[in-house]
């Protein structure tokens, strides 16, 4: 380097003497305000350090001075929100479902903790506003197929329906009519015209007709004379225009050949007694509760 | 080594690589065993063509510019496929119908496709072709060993490649940022050592007494990526025949190890080499001296000794220790002014030429960089904040916190490197059209700042969302009511990043007829209709 100073001309500022492919560097100070702000960092940051957990030593890290912790933090977020929500859910504990019912503000804490649940665990079926959709029953309105009063949805909840791992589940067992030879072809055909006219659909007379007859031999059992469904089989209502497995006449057919059969968890375990109990008054409350 | 040596060699693993994917463990590892024999098979056919012409390596310059021309296009090209594939995604996250049910068009593929595809091929190749360019420059030294740029960048693209067909055909380990599986990972490691070769040889070479600034950030950039994706990809293979690998580590080490890369690919990858960029092209295209030497030395040593310690920011409330999240906020504050000081070099070095920004798109595309690399690097350490890291966490506003430093920073600094490169490289006394940056230049910071901004507005609703009890103590929304309402802010980002795309094909068009030695005839920026009168 030689001793001649370098000066920039545009800011009059010294610089270093190097020179690369024609770039020069000016030979500025660290800005102050950069300086301070980085000393002000490293101070914050040791600060930092001293105050919580940060220096792995051989068996555990340096504890920090203010003592806490995640977990520790967790912990007691988790105490303060039982603690406030304690004296409803004791309630809710020891009172019937239609106690709770009665009581105005045990209702309400309920019907929130129930949305909260059902948002989290039953709209994967059921639907963001429990419209339910094919093979996923609505719960908005009156058509239940295991009983609508607060007990029967709470039994439901509870035990789930066809749920292999729950002793007290719910079961029913419509048997395969066509695909076990039950019925020949046409009489599943014949009594799935019936059905679709139960309903007031329009319908071949002659099928309507002879299926008549076998609805009366093979379903009256469980759906009942008028097709008006036994709740405590878990048939569905036939007569009304709230289907599960499809409204068309077809549909009808494919069900009485193999039925399908859903199944919905138990939820026992899964969700705490409190929580279901909340969830069945929720459910109760969405429309359609007997 | 002559041609026939080096066509032995190539012709040697030629034949292992068709041996490997007849013994196959899995098809896609015979696959890949093939794109590797094809790619020895054409360096064969084109080292027996070049055999006949002269032995000699170089054109004859002084500077070996051919694989910085090969860089440029390079660099051009996975851009727009990776901006491309970016926009796809972002489309598939509005309109889920967009997968086609198909398992290569699938976003999980996808998405390791685009993040590969403009941190690796794009930013990658930016990197390795101004690496070349700039270290030739401020060195007064031609490439050292010869050819062997050549190879980096060959047998780069090769890699990509590879990374590339393996997502689209399901191969990963899994590794964000660094999904290829162990095979890919050892030819990557093979490249790389060539590339830090090539480097420092050239630099021991040069003719000036010392190293300029750029040099060190690239430097630092070379060696510390060599570290991290050794470190981070240590795996035993469950068969030397087969594509799948499993790490070495695992629990909540992997996870550390995982982001200590991450994070480091961030801080190395995207800024340190960036910063090298920047610290040539700017003072270069302003024809201004660096602002401050002192700040160069002060912010180099303390940008690359804070950044690697800051990775833990990324697993806030995990299962990792209380005091590694600590030290991970810790050094994140720390790095805040390391950072900066790049900003401010790059920035104040425009003094004496801040007029040059009405009458030079170029500057402006350098200066907007600059300006998001300030923003975005201030923002980082803030998101490493715990109680700030509990809203943002797992949110889109890390997708828009990324995409500011990805879009703003990485990518405008490149393309301002890439107008300043072209003209030079072909001999063009000028670029086809500046007005065509212009255009460049406005629909990319909008798309910048329309994607950047819903993805603040949705991560912060998405944040709100998942914390909001009600007052009985309840959480009021689902997850999936987070979703839907992401919605509209998923078609603003989609649209952003179509602007930012949209960009990028007029640079492809102002430099294809650059190279083809075409003017635009237009008016000239910046000047007043009455000064032009």
């Amino acid at each position: 380097m030689s001793d001649k100073k370098d000066i920039d001309h545009i800011t009059g500022v010294e610089t270093t003497g190097h020179e690369w492919d024609g770039i020069k560097e000016l030979n500025n100070p660290l800005p102050r305000w950069w300086l301070w702000t980085f000393y002000a960092c490293v101070i914050w940051a040791v600060g930092y350090m001293i105050a919580y957990p940060a220096i792995p030593l051989l068996k555990e890290a340096t504890p920090g001075l203010l003592g806490v912790t995640d977990r520790g933090n967790v912990a007691i977020e988790i105490a303060n929100a039982k603690q406030a929500q304690k004296k409803f859910v004791d309630q809710i504990a020891d009172k019937s479902l239609a106690d709770i019912r009665k009581d105005q503000g045990l209702f309400q804490f309920a019907q929130a903790g129930g949305k909260a649940a059902f948002a989290i665990n039953c709209i994967q079926c059921h639907g963001s506003g429990a419209q339910g959709s094919a093979g996923y029953p609505n719960l908005n309105d009156d058509d239940w197929i295991w009983g609508g009063d607060l007990e029967a949805i709470y039994t439901t909840i509870k035990h789930g329906i066809r749920f292999a791992g729950d002793d007290d589940t719910r079961v029913s067992d419509m048997p395969a009519f066509g695909k076990d030879e039950v019925l020949e072809k046409n009489q599943v055909q014949e009594v799935a015209a019936f059905v679709a006219s139960l309903s007031g659909q329009e319908a071949d007379a002659a099928k309507v007709k002879k299926g008549a007859v076998v609805y009366e031999e093979n379903c009256a059992a469980c759906h009942g004379e008028k097709g008006k469904g036994g709740r405590e089989f878990g048939a569905p209502n036939l007569a009304d225009a709230i289907t599960f497995y499809g409204d068309k006449q077809e549909d009808f057919a494919r069900q009485v050949n193999n039925p399908r059969h859903g199944v919905m968890p138990a939820w026992t375990g899964r969700l705490d007694d409190n929580t279901i109990k909340q969830l069945a008054i929720y459910v109760h409350a969405l429309g359609g509760g007997e | 080594m002559n041609s026939f040596g080096k066509m032995a060699v190539y012709g040697l693993v030629l034949v292992l690589a068709v041996l490997a994917a007849l013994n196959a463990h899995d098809s896609l590892f015979a696959a890949h065993a093939i794109v590797f024999a094809l790619a020895c098979a054409i360096a064969i056919v084109v080292t027996a063509k070049r055999a006949g012409a002269s032995a000699d390596t170089g054109d004859g310059e002084k500077y070996l510019d051919g694989v910085v021309r090969a860089g440029t296009i390079a660099t051009l090209f996975w851009g727009v496929a990776g901006f491309l594939v970016g926009v796809t995604i972002a489309s598939q996250l509005a309109f889920p119908a967009l997968n086609l049910e198909w398992a290569f068009t699938n976003f999980g593929r996808l998405r390791p496709l685009h993040t590969s595809a403009v941190v690796f091929a794009f930013g990658g190749n930016a990197l390795i072709a101004t690496s070349f360019y700039v270290v030739q420059r401020t060195t007064g030294a031609r490439l050292a060993f010869g050819n062997l740029a050549w190879f980096v960048f060959w047998g780069y693209q090769l890699f990509i490649v590879l990374a590339a067909t393996g997502y689209l055909m399901g191969v990963t380990q899994s590794r964000e940022y660094a999904e290829p599986e162990w095979y890919v990972d050892i030819w990557l490691t093979i490249v790389w050592v060539a590339y830090l070769l090539v480097f420092l040889g050239t630099l021991y070479k040069r003719k000036e007494p010392h190293i300029y600034v750029a040099n060190w950030f690239y430097l630092s950039f070379i060696v510390t990526i060599a570290m991290l994706h050794i470190v981070n990809n240590m795996a035993m293979p469950v068969s030397f025949l087969g594509s799948k690998s499993y790490s070495l580590f695992s629990g909540v080490q992997d996870a550390l190890t995982q982001w200590w890369y991450g994070h480091n690919a961030v801080g190395f990858f995207l800024t340190a080499g960036f910063l090298g960029m920047m610290y040539y092209f700017v003072p270069k295209q302003a024809n201004r001296p660096i602002y401050s030497y002192r700040l160069s030395i002060i912010h180099f040593w303390s940008l690359i000794f804070m950044y690697i310690w800051a990775g833990p920011h990324h697993l806030h409330y995990t299962a990792l220790p209380d005091w590694a999240q600590t030290l991970g906020v810790a050094f994140s504050i720390m790095l805040w002014m390391p950072s900066w000081g790049g900003m401010i070099n790059g920035l104040m070095t425009l003094s004496g030429a801040w007029d040059k920004l009405r009458t030079d798109p170029i500057i402006r595309m350098m200066i907007i960089s600059i300006a998001f690399y300030g923003m975005s690097t201030f923002e980082g350490p803030m998101m490493a904040i715990k109680s700030v890291n509990s809203l943002s966490h797992y949110t889109d506003w890390t997708i828009g916190h990324v995409h500011s430093g990805a879009l703003g920073w990485v990518g405008m600094v490149s393309f301002g490197a890439l107008y300043y490169l072209t003209p030079r490289l072909w001999n063009r006394d000028r670029l086809y059209s500046l007005r065509l940056i212009n255009w460049h230049f406005w629909l990319a910071t909008l798309g910048i700042v329309v994607y950047a901004s819903s993805m603040w507005v949705s991560g912060i609703m998405q944040g709100l969302m998942w914390r909001e009890y009600d007052a009985q103590g309840f959480l009021v929304y689902s997850f999936a009511e987070s979703v839907a309402a992401m919605h509209p802010f998923y078609i603003i980002r989609a649209i952003g990043g179509a602007m930012y795309l949209a960009g990028a094909l007029i640079m492809c068009w102002n430099i294809y007829q650059t190279i083809r030695g075409n003017k635009r005839n237009e008016a000239p920026m910046g000047v007043v209709a009455s000064e032009a009168a």
